[in-house]
Parts: C-alpha cells; sequence; structure tokens
C-alpha cells in the first residue's frame, strides 16, 4: 500500500514547502558565527567553493570563497541563498511511518531499520532478489555513491540500482566512451578563455551552470566568437555571436549539416583524422548523405545560417564546445554527443591549450557519482558490470565471489515501469524524487500506488515520499563529509559543518546500519568515516578510467582539487585529457561515429500540433525539493509558466499573464503564459521544477534513447487554449 | 541592497542588476527632507539612517536611475550602500564578489578597461542634466557619455525573424 495516507494537501501543510525567507530589513542583530568552514555548494555541477557560516549547530549565513580557483568567490543565486536551509523549518527530524488516515507519524529508529529489513526479506523471499530496487542521486558524494553501489549489490542482493542521473548525463557518457572510451570532460574550464570560437549545444549556461558564463565572457573579452544552439534565446544567447533556433528534437540533423560545411569548404584536419581517428569514412558520407536544404527544412534553422556556423567554427584555430541536457533529453541524445564531438575530431581541436570539448554535468555530483557505482551497469572506477574482468577485479576489492555480485539492472524509468507492471514490489530510495523528474508524472504516480513496501531517505518530504511506508531522517550535504567531482572532473573536499538535526541520521550511517541488519556486515563492517570508503573507493577504481587511486583528503586539501585520472599519489592530476593523443578505445584512436537522423518519438499532428520542449530556471534544482523551501529562490520564480511566441499566443487568443491550458497524450497542466518573442513560434516552453498540477511533466513522454536510456524531456507534443482560471 | 530588473521581457531576456551609482551630487539625498542620506568622505551615498527616515520615498522618486526602494515591513528607504561594512574593510562588495557573469565588477576604470573590450564611462545625461558617478558603466568603445532615454539599450530578440518558417 503505497498512496499517500492523507489528502496531499494536508502533507504540504505539514511539510512544506515552506520557503525560509530572511527577515525584513535583514539579519539585525544575529549572532557572529562561531566558525567559518569552507566546503562547496551542492546545487549544480560546478560546484562552486563556498564558506558557510555556522552558530549553535546551525548554518547561519555564507561568505564567498575567493582563493576556489574554480569560481574564485562567484555564486549564482542557489549558492548565495543555500544556507537558508540550516535550520529549516520543514527539516525531517525523526523516522516517520505512514499510518491511513492520519498522515506520517514519529516512530523510533529502532521500528524504521526492523520494518523496512522485515519488508525487504519478506519481499525478496515471495518474488526474489530482484523484486526489491533501489533508487539513487547523484546530489550524494562519492563516498555515499560508491556505498550505495557496493550496498545495493552486497546487502540488498539486487541488481535494480539505479540513479537520477539516468535523467541527467548518461547520453553524454554513452557518447563520451563510444568516441574516447572515456566518460569525462575533455578539458578543464581554463581552456574555454583561449579559445577563439566556442559552440553550446542544448545548454542554458547561465540558468543551469552560471559560472560558465565568466569563462565564456573572458575569452570573449579576448575577441571570441559564441555560437549557441538552443529553441529560445536564453540569457547567454541574448548576445551571441550566432544563434541557431533549433527545433527542439532535431539537433542532430542540424549537427550533420554543420559536419557537412566543414567537409565541403574544407575546414577538416586531415592529418589529424589520419592519424588519431577512426570511423571517418562513414562519418563522412552520412554528413554528406542529407544536404543543407533538407537540414534546414528539418531543423528550422535557416540555411546560410548553417554556413555561417559552419565557417565560424572551421575558421578558428582553437575552440570548445560545451553541450549539456538540450540534445541529450532525447532518443537521440546519444547521436547528439556524438554529433558533436564529430566536429570536434573533424577539426582536430582538443587536447591543447584552449581547444576542448565538455559536456556539463547539471547535478552537483553528476560526475562522481556515475563514476563509481550506483548506475545499474557500471561498478566503481567506471568499469562494466558485465565485463568479467572488471567483476573480478571487484571481487577481489569487495572480497565477495562473483555469484554475489548481481549482473546489470534496469535503469530508474524501467524500474518505475517494471513498478508499474508488478513485477518490482519493494522500493528504497535516497535523495531522488520520480515523481517529479521522471516523464509522465501520472503514470508514475499509478505506479508508486502498487509499491508493497517503500522506504525513502530523505532529509525534506519530497512528493515521492508521501508515497512512502517508511520514511528515514538523513542528511544534509553540510552534515557529512566526503567528496565529488566537478564537472571539469575535479575532486573536491565536502566539509561537514553541522550535526545532522534532532534524531536525524547520516545518510552513511542508515546505510551501514542497513547493510549489517541484512547480514552483510563482514563487507562494510570497516567503514569508520567517509575517508575509510573514499580509501576504498580509491583502491576499488585503481586502473579504471576514473581512476582516483593517487588522490586523498589531504592532497584535495592542500590542492583545491584535483582532476582525475590521477593514478599515483605522485601524480599530478589531469586538468587537459588527450594531450597524448592516446585515447582509451579499443584501437587507442578517436572514434567518429556515422549518425543518420531519426525522427523525434513524437511529431506533431492535427491534434497535437504544438512541441513542447522542457527545462530549469536559475533560482531552482532538480525537482525543487530544496530550492522550493529557500524563500529568496521561490521569490524570483514561484511558479512554472508557459513561455509562448506572441504569433503563435495571438493564434489561440492567449495574452500575456492569461492562464492556459497545455495538454498532451498523458496529461494536461494549467499555467500562466509568458508571452515572449524570444521562442521559436512553434514551440513552447515550461520548466519542470514543480509537482502535481503544476508538473511539466504530467506532459512529457515515456520514449527513451535506445542507447542511454535518457528520456525525451526536450520534445513532446501538445495542444493549447486559453483558461479562465488554474486548477482547483 | 541591490535588485535586478528584467527588461521589456517580451522583447528580450535582458535583465540589469541595480546598483547605486554613487552620484558625485546625488538627487537621493538633495530631496530627502530628513537628511537621512549621507555621503561619506570617499563618495560613498550610504542608506537612509534609521532614526532619521521617515518613508516619504521623495528618493525613490528623484533617483534618475531607480536605485533606492522603500521597505514597508520596516518604514525604511533601503539601498545599495557599496557594501559599506565590507568595501571599509579592503571587501569587495558582495554582488560584484558573487556575480557569476563578470557583470558587476570592483575595481579601478583602469584595471575594469583592461580586462574589457568597451570604454568605462561615468558621465550620464538625463533629458539634459548631466550626471557624474563614482561608478562606471562600460559601454562600446569610442562612448564619452551616455545619454538615457527610454528603450534605448534594448536589444530586442524576435526568433520568428530567423527561424524557418516552412519547415
Ligand atoms: S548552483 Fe552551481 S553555479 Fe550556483 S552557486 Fe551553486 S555550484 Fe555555483
Ligand atoms: S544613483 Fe540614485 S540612490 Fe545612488 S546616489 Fe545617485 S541618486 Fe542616490
Amino acid at each position: 500500500m503505497a498512496n499517500p495516507p492523507v489528502a496531499v494537501e494536508l502533507l504540504n501543510e505539514q511539510f512544506g514547502p515552506h520557503p525560509a525567507h530572511v527577515p525584513p530589513g535583514g539579519w539585525v542583530g544575529r549572532a557572529q558565527p562561531e566558525k567559518i568552514i569552507k566546503t562547496h555548494c551542492c546545487f549544480c555541477g560546478m560546484q562552486c567553493g563556498i564558506q558557510l557560516k555556522v552558530s549553535k549547530n546551525q548554518v547561519i549565513g555564507f561568505e564567498p570563497w575567493e582563493e576556489f580557483p574554480f569560481n574564485r568567490g562567484k555564486l549564482c543565486p542557489k549558492g548565495v541563498k543555500r544556507y537558508l536551509q540550516g535550520g529549516h523549518p520543514d527539516r525531517l527530524l525523526t523516522p516517520m511511518k505512514r499510518v491511513e488516515g492520519q498522515g506520517f507519524v514519529p516512530i523510533s529508529w529502532e521500528e524504521a531499520f526492523e520494518t523496512t529489513v522485515r519488508e525487504i526479506k519478506r519481499i525478496q523471499a515471495q518474488y526474489g532478489p530482484d523484486s526489491f530496487a533501489m533508487l539513487s542521486g547523484v546530489s550524494l558524494t562519492n563516498e555515499k555513491s560508491y556505498l550505495i553501489g557496493k550496498f545495493a549489490r552486497l546487502a540488498l542482493k539486487t541488481a535494480n540500482l539505479d540513479y537520477n542521473g539516468r535523467l541527467c548525463m548518461v547520453s553524454a557518457g554513452a557518447g563520451n566512451k563510444k568516441a574516447f572510451g572515456l566518460d569525462r570532460a575533455s578539458n578543464s574550464w581554463d581552456d574555454i578563455v583561449h579559445a577563439e570560437v566556442i559552440l553550446l549545444a542544448g545548454t542554458n549556461v547561465a540558468e543551469c551552470s552560471p559560472i560558465t558564463t565568466d569563462y565564456i565572457w573572458r575569452a570573449r573579452d579576448r575577441g571570441a566568437k559564441l555560437i549557441v544552439i538552443d529553441p529560445r534565446v536564453t540569457p547567454i544567447a541574448r548576445t551571441c555571436d550566432l544563434h541557431l533556433p533549433v527545433k527542439p528534437g532535431t539537433d542532430s540533423a542540424l549537427l550533420l549539416g554543420i559536419l557537412r560545411v566543414l567537409i565541403e569548404e574544407g575546414f577538416t584536419n586531415e592529418a589529424f583524422i589520419a592519424e588519431h581517428t577512426s570511423g571517418w569514412e562513414d562519418t563522412k558520407a552520412a554528413a554528406l548523405a542529407m544536404s543543407l536544404e533538407e537540414v534546414s527544412r528539418i531543423s528550422g534553422v535557416r540555411v546560410e545560417d548553417i554556413q555561417k556556423a559552419g565557417r565560424m567554427w572551421g575558421e578558428a584555430k582553437t575552440s570548445f564546445l560545451m553541450h549539456a541536457r538540450g540534445i541529450e533529453h532525447s532518443t537521440k541524445g546519444v547521436d547528439n554527443v556524438v554529433s558533436c564531438i564529430n566536429l570536434v575530431l573533424a577539426t582536430g581541436r582538443i587536447g591543447k591549450k584552449g581547444c576542448g570539448y565538455g559536456t556539463i554535468t547539471g547535478q552537483g555530483n553528476g560526475q562522481g557519482g556515475r563514476e563509481h557505482g550506483h548506475k545499474c551497469d557500471q561498478l566503481p572506477g567506471n568499469r562494466d558490470i558485465s565485463n568479467p574482468d572488471h567483476r573480478a577485479y571487484i571481487c577481489s576489492v569487495w572480497g565477495c565471489t562473483d555469484e554475489e555480485l548481481p549482473g546489470k539492472g534496469h535503469t530508474a524509468p524501467e524500474i518505475m515501469e517494471m513498478i508499474h507492471a508488478g513485477e518490482i514490489k519493494g522500493l528504497l530510495s535516497i535523495c531522488f524524487n520520480p515523481l517529479v523528474s521522471l516523464p509522465d508524472s501520472n503514470f508514475t504516480a499509478e505506479a508508486l500506488g502498487k509499491l508493497e513496501h517503500y522506504t525513502a531517505i530523505d532529509f525534506f518530504l519530497n512528493e515521492t515520499a508521501y508515497h512512502a511506508d517508511v520514511v528515514m531522517a538523513g542528511s544534509l550535504h553540510e552534515e557529512e563529509e566526503g567528496t565529488s567531482t566537478s564537472a571539469e572532473g575535479r575532486v573536491i573536499k565536502i566539509n561537514k559543518v553541522v550535526d545532522p538535526p534532532g534524531e536525524a541520521r547520516t545518510d552513511t550511517s542508515i546505510i551501514l546500519e542497513l547493510a549489517k541488519r541484512l547480514g552483510a556486515g563482514k563487507f562494510f563492517d570497516h567503514f569508520t568515516d567517509s575517508e575509510s570508503i573514499f580509501n576504498e573507493l580509491r583502491v576499488a577504481s585503481k586502473g579504471g578510467t576514473a581512476d582516483y587511486f593517487g588522490i586523498t583528503y589531504q592532497r584535495i586539501v592542500d590542492e583545491m582539487g584535483v582532476f582525475w585520472p590521477c593514478p599515483e599519489e605522485g601524480h599530478p592530476g589531469t586538468p587537459r585529457l588527450w594531450e597524448d593523443y592516446k585515447f582509451k578505445t579499443n584501437d587507442g584512436k578517436a572514434h567518429f561515429n556515422a549518425v543518420t537522423y531519426r525522427p523525434p518519438a513524437e511529431e506533431v499532428d492535427d491534434e497535437y500540433p504544438i512541441v513542447l520542449t522542457t527545462g530549469r530556471v536559475v533560482s531552482h534544482y532538480l525537482s525543487g525539493t530544496q530550492t522550493r523551501r529557500i524563500g529568496g529562490l521561490v521569490d524570483l520564480c514561484p511558479d512554472p509558466y508557459v513561455e509562448i511566441h506572441p504569433t503563435l499566443a495571438e493564434k489561440y487568443g492567449i495574452v500575456n499573464d492569461q492562464w492556459m491550458r497545455v495538454e498532451s497524450r498523458r496529461g494536461h497542466v494549467v499555467l500562466k503564459a509568458k508571452v515572449v518573442s524570444t521562442i521559436r513560434p512553434d514551440t513552447v516552453f515550461i520548466p519542470y521544477h514543480w509537482p502535481g498540477k503544476k508538473a511539466a511533466n504530467n506532459l512529457t513522454n515515456r520514449a527513451y534513447d535506445p542507447v542511454s536510456g535518457i528520456p525525451e524531456f526536450k520534445r513532446a507534443c501538445v495542444r493549447i487554449a486559453p483558461a479562465s482560471g488554474p486548477e482547483q | 541592497m541591490i535588485h535586478l530588473e528584467q527588461v521589456q521581457r517580451a522583447d528580450t531576456v535582458q535583465t540589469t542588476p541595480i546598483v547605486c551609482m554613487h552620484c558625485e551630487d546625488p538627487a537621493c539625498a538633495a530631496v530627502c527632507p530628513a537628511d537621512a542620506i549621507k555621503k561619506t568622505p570617499d563618495g560613498v551615498v550610504q542608506s537612509s539612517l534609521k532614526p532619521r527616515c521617515i518613508g516619504c520615498t521623495n528618493c525613490v522618486y528623484a533617483c534618475p536611475f531607480g536605485v533606492p526602494k522603500y521597505d514597508a515591513q520596516i518604514d525604511q528607504m533601503m539601498k545599495c550602500d557599496m557594501c559599506y561594512d565590507r568595501t571599509s574593510v579592503g571587501l569587495k562588495p558582495m554582488c560584484a564578489t558573487v556575480c557569476p557573469s563578470g557583470a558587476l565588477f570592483f575595481g579601478t576604470p583602469e584595471e575594469l578597461a583592461a580586462e574589457r573590450s568597451g570604454t568605462p564611462i561615468n558621465e550620464f545625461i538625463f533629458g539634459g542634466k548631466k550626471v557624474r558617478t563614482k561608478v562606471y558603466l562600460m559601454v562600446p568603445a569610442g562612448t564619452r557619455a551616455l545619454t538615457v532615454s527610454t528603450g534605448a539599450l534594448v536589444r530586442k530578440s524576435d526568433l520568428k525573424q530567423v527561424v524557418r518558417q516552412d519547415g
């Protein structure tokens, strides 16, 4: 039984989100901090250095950390306001259980653990070990990610562990592995500053990875040209040199067109291609198979602009290409990623100063989290769970047999489909709010209602946890020590700033206690603190592509971060990959991947004639569990809205600020219109951070990339109409 | 205390942070009947003094840059004071320290000119009246003073002009 025990409105009243505000006139007379601790912001892959002020075991403020080299004191609004999570009224302070008709009532930790373990054992005895799944998240540190990977396999004994990075980094990871044999941005951000041309493909950097704008502007001040591919004029696109307003879901066609221009106008680097790559002939043939006229017709970008882009990219001597979810949230996510890499390889601009490429990790620890084990097909060090050698090595580190180590499990969306189909009966989740973040929220809600048991670990009661039987009060980012890995591949140190409040416990201690009670203590009992987990992670990652062996806590502190791979303690780390052109693929070369354009999963028709695309805003993070509780951020963007071009709005009789209904084959929302000329006239945009009746994911499509399993959040087909008011 | 304004959101995503320009001859202080707005010897125009401020909002209307804000909850005018608590002890103001895109910068006009393209200026002409300020604004190279008129600074974006229509 896993439906909310009482009406959602009652739960909202009790558990929030209640936005915490700065008092009028500021914090007059607030206590001086007892200490100021250096750590990092939790709210995106930039992982900005920040100092938190503490008084009486509570975070009461912040101070920029100007010495930290990546962000040099800079922060976006999320970083500036993150301290308001400290002492938050919605914070979970005890474990709880679901009581029908009453809500969630506090229980002892003993009861929480006992119930959870009893249910795990019952369900697994009845339906088999894989019928109990675990869903995790990459707001967690490397240590917790590693621990959860090991816990799910050896204590929970399930193959079905996956994580919310499935909605984030998996297309980029798969594409990078295909092309380079390794999954990391190829350069530190310092190389952006020295690029003559910068190409941003589907990345709203000003809102989603704000510090990146500083690097781009430093390059522009030196004369760099900026090309932006996006269906909207994002803040960084506003002043760019060339904007390619692509129709959502058609990126691979556009990227083929740019490659074609490079080939036809002689901009390819034949010497580099011959010496350091493979697969060029097929890739070239695929690019030449589609005319620019055809590319233009599919992508909605004018032929002359495609040519301009090819020339701007082609003529430069140095360049940096970055992409993010805009091209990756697609049934062609991996195709789009390799199409970007094809442009980089065709001009041979990689592995040198000012010559770079990188995907921009979205989540706080999206990079490190995926490397170390809570992805359904990976083992620590970015190893492959289906590779016998990789398994043997991890078995030797973990002290288990091959039989004890489950195989490849299902992806997070597949797990939800299997819950819906009754194949998975039990769920343990931490740091993941799939009811808001998976596509087709109505389907997710139905699925959650079918679970026989669900235990959720979190610090605020997120909307998915409303469906839980047991809730365990876990820890916030600032309540546990650990490391994380930024979008650049820089491993940094997260410091403990305060203790978990009330009876809340550290996530690590919860997982370790569960492991012990599940009879797997022998694999976990030696962990005494986060550093001991990190030290095992170092060994487990040794020899893998994401090799952390040479990185220690002390080095991270002394050197303000260390870039992996770092195979030995004396190794300086690797800010820039591929300087030696020795790629990690089977033949040691960088691989071109030929891409043929495929249409998106949903095409417009008379019934659903408009394209919907979704994304983030600067003031919110992921499903909003944290940022919808921070007053200053809520004030910046209190509710979702529909961005719509005046031409389209006029056609439907919709005016600015008016309520409008948006409906897809999956569901609908009623939101206010924001009539703006900064979006394609055939497309509407809704930010996704809200639940329930305001959820953009009521509309999105359960269609996935065949390789990465990422959902097609960036393209669904909808119909629209004016509405008289909000939904009751 | 600074604030952010969206400039004609219908036409552009442009935003602009409103920081106090710290006028050489501040209109806000000139119109204050309670003499609540003081200028420090180093040229920083302070927020209103709490004991003196009567909440009349004259300054809100007088400032040509739209800086002072009246906060009804505390019945007092608040404005950017260049983070005097920070700048008077050698730190940068908070806004310029954290600004992720470098749109706000704290340093001398010479340092700014060396790092950026464009020219820093501190003379603005509002309807024929010249205002000189302590804070500089970056403008295209060659500009000496900026004549401010509504809408003149907005670069509109309309994607209808650049998307292919027949796709
Ligand atoms: S959200 Fe990202 S860019 Fe903003 S302060 Fe935090 S880490 Fe930095
Ligand atoms: S900018 Fe406005 S608030 Fe600042 S000193 Fe000038 S008149 Fe006063």
